[in-house]
């Protein structure tokens, strides 16, 4: 016992757990394995020094093997907890060399890291042009890779619909290095619902909140009269113009896509494909011609290139009552259950989205059931300013006359409506569970009356589907789960929640 | 011609006679146009025939869709497309592409000069007399659909074209 007291006062000594060789004369016991660990509640990555006291009788061998059932354990007894998003117990088991069989265990409890450094504040208000309504922005800050040259942008929209960080080359002040392929300078042709933007892709270190990307592809959006050009490749894809040539056109400062996917384009992009997309571009001149660029070369979500909390967003905003408020202030939050403040449990349904793998059809998108019919190409985008949904044909409810007519303007103002969304495989065939969403929409001409910019109950047409804009997230907790990272104890994405 | 007898045979025999033609619009224009598309779009097609219309499908590797609907006349009234990128509207839509995209201009223009509504930030949504013009969609997912009105041939429903 004596040999015992020794092994307890002297805690740096180490024991090596051998395989083989179990030491101890032969008429020696080993009768039990004590374990303590100090400190006992530690936080993710740290440390805790665990000791064992093995009592026998004889010339036992007080040698232990160490475990941990999460996290690693040296064999000196040395743990190092994992990073966990919720109060987790790790039981430390320490067996006996001599008697494999006789083992101590002791229970270290570790705690997630909590930090308010992955919250941003949203504010929906007019916008840098004054004339915005149910546009939520953030502030980024945005930096030459590797150095303190920095710039605060404020007025970055934020957007559900797609992905990367886009900044107005006219708002931009100091010079992000631009990204090359073999020597020429790569540009990006982005297609949005109403419009195009253009221009080339640089590398900057992105930080908001507390959160850092470092030297990440992002997108300086540039007027069409500033070279290069816009290839006719790039504007024929869609009726709208240029909305990157000033914040009246974006509505914006910039544009940072948080949406549902790792890149803004994709395998689609890649020499995987057969054909090369009109989305990046090499241009010597004012000669540009579509490129095939690797994943990494593509501009991304900058979530994904943050060290902690990237694996999502929640957005929260407030609820907004019929007739509009002049404003509304929530919060743009970073990871999904990796903090205490982004615990998916704040969601009542998860909606799983198609990732694109297999079948290229309605990548990104769920199923809205109104009516009776569904509509499987319908998706969650807080980069809408609206409901916008169906037509006056199918639905019933007018446009507003004259010049307003994309907007509705229903008789029954309020018109509370039902309908319901469920997810959809990678197959089209529905995941998971059908669940009813009430929503309200008013008359648009009444609604601007009140100059208010949020609007809850702002809608218009879009045929054959639903883009649940903005004000579907008022009073909601809406998650963005992105495509091929794992929420901790919960689904990988893509998804939706809320 | 009825629909019954738009089947490969005349589609081809449309073709030769297309040969003559410069065919790279195809709202508006008449069968041929479809082969042009999707020699263009190095795509498959395929056909359904719905007796009031003929629905051609040209699928391209990338796996985006274009979707032409043709009248017994053998017209094109309706396109309709989805996929991962938008399809080149320029040479889809022939000369209704400039009628969209000044009608989408007009809608903006008037939108923030009138001073009683904001700019719609959304879907492409144009409704004029002569041309209904809808795009939408986000990264990695668009469709939309076009077609003039005055062509849609009686029995067929506007929301057909999809």
């Amino acid at each position: 016992m004596r040999k015992l007291g020794l092994l307890i006062l002297m805690g740096n000594v180490v024991w090596f757990g051998a395989c083989g060789g179990n030491g101890g004369t032969a008429s020696s016991t080993v009768t039990g394995v004590s374990v303590s660990c100090s400190p006992s509640t530690i936080t993710s990555g740290q440390m805790s020094q665990c000791l064992a006291t093995v009592s026998g009788t004889g010339n036992f061998n007080p040698a232990v093997e160490w475990g941990a059932s999460a996290g690693t354990i040296s064999t000196s007894g040395t743990f190092t907890a994992p990073v966990v998003s919720s109060q987790t117990s790790v039981t430390i088991t320490a067996d006996s060399v001599q008697f494999g069989n006789i083992s101590g265990t002791a229970t270290v409890t570790v705690n997630p890291t909590t930090s308010a450094g992955n919250v941003a504040p949203l504010v929906v208000d007019a916008g840098p042009d004054g004339q915005e309504v149910n546009i939520a922005y953030t502030t980024v800050t945005v930096c030459v890779p590797g150095t303190q040259q920095c710039q605060t942008i404020d007025h970055v929209q934020v957007d559900t619909g797609s992905e990367g960080l886009r900044l107005l080359s006219s708002v931009l002040t100091i010079p992000l290095p631009p990204e090359n392929i073999s020597g020429q300078s790569l540009d990006e042709c982005l297609v949005f619902a109403d419009g195009f933007v253009w221009g080339p892709v640089a590398t900057a270190d992105v930080t908001i909140a507390g959160e850092t990307a470092s030297a990440v592809p992002v997108h300086m959006l540039i007027p069409s009269t500033t070279a290069p050009p816009v290839p006719s490749s790039c504007s024929s894809q869609t009726s709208g113009g240029n909305e990157g040539g000033s914040a009246s056109t974006l509505g914006a400062n910039g544009i940072i896509g948080v949406g549902p996917f790792q890149q803004d384009c994709g395998l689609a992009c890649t020499s995987l494909n057969s054909q090369i997309p009109d989305v990046y571009y090499t241009c010597s001149g004012s000669n540009c011609n579509p490129t095939f660029v690797p994943l990494a070369g593509q501009v991304p979500n900058p979530v994904i290139a943050f060290n902690t909390d990237d694996n999502g967003v929640l957005i929260q905003l407030p609820s907004v009552p019929n007739g509009g408020s002049p404003g509304a202030n929530g919060s743009l939050i970073f990871g999904i259950n990796t903090q205490s403040n982004n615990n998916l449990s704040l969601a009542a349904n998860t909606y799983t989205i198609p990732d694109g793998n297999g079948s290229t059809n309605n990548i990104g998108d769920f199923i809205t059931t109104f009516n009776g019919h569904t509509y499987p190409q319908s998706f969650i985008d807080s980069g809408s300013n609206g409901l916008f949904f169906l037509d006056s044909n199918t639905t019933g409810i007018p446009t507003c006359p004259g010049q307003n007519s994309g907007w509705y303007c229903p008789n029954n103002s309020p018109d509370n409506l039902s309908a319901s969304n469920q997810g959809q495989d990678n197959n089209g065939n529905p995941a998971g569970n059908n669940v009813p969403v009430n929503f309200t929409i008013e008359n648009a001409n009444n609604l601007f009356t009140n100059n208010d910019t949020a609007y809850s109950t702002l809608s218009g047409p879009f045929s054959g589907a639903f883009d649940w804009g903005l004000p579907f997230f008022y009073g909601k907790n809406v998650f963005t789960g992105i495509d091929g990272l794992t929420t901790p104890n919960g689904p990988t994405g893509p998804y939706f929640a809320y | 011609m009825k629909s019954s007898s738009l089947h490969s045979g005349s589609l081809i025999l449309a073709l030769l006679v297309a040969l003559a033609m410069p065919a790279f619009a195809v709202l508006g224009d008449n069968a041929a146009s479809v082969l042009t598309d999707q020699a263009r779009m190095k795509g498959t097609l395929h056909s359904v025939d719905h007796s009031a219309y003929v629905m051609h499908e040209i699928t391209s590797p990338s796996g985006v869709k274009v979707r032409e609907f043709v009248t017994p006349g053998g017209a094109v009234f309706g396109v309709a497309w989805d996929g991962q990128f938008p399809p080149d509207l320029a040479q889809l839509l022939g000369p209704y592409y400039q009628q969209a995209q000044q009608a989408a201009a007009q809608q903006k223009t008037t939108q923030q000069t009138s001073g009683h509504a904001p700019t719609r930030r959304g879907p492409t949504v144009v409704e004029t007399p002569g041309l209904v013009f809808i795009q939408g969609g986000h990264t990695r997912s668009f469709h939309g659909q076009a077609y003039v009105p005055q062509l849609i041939p009686q029995g067929v429903e506007a929301s057909q074209i999809r």
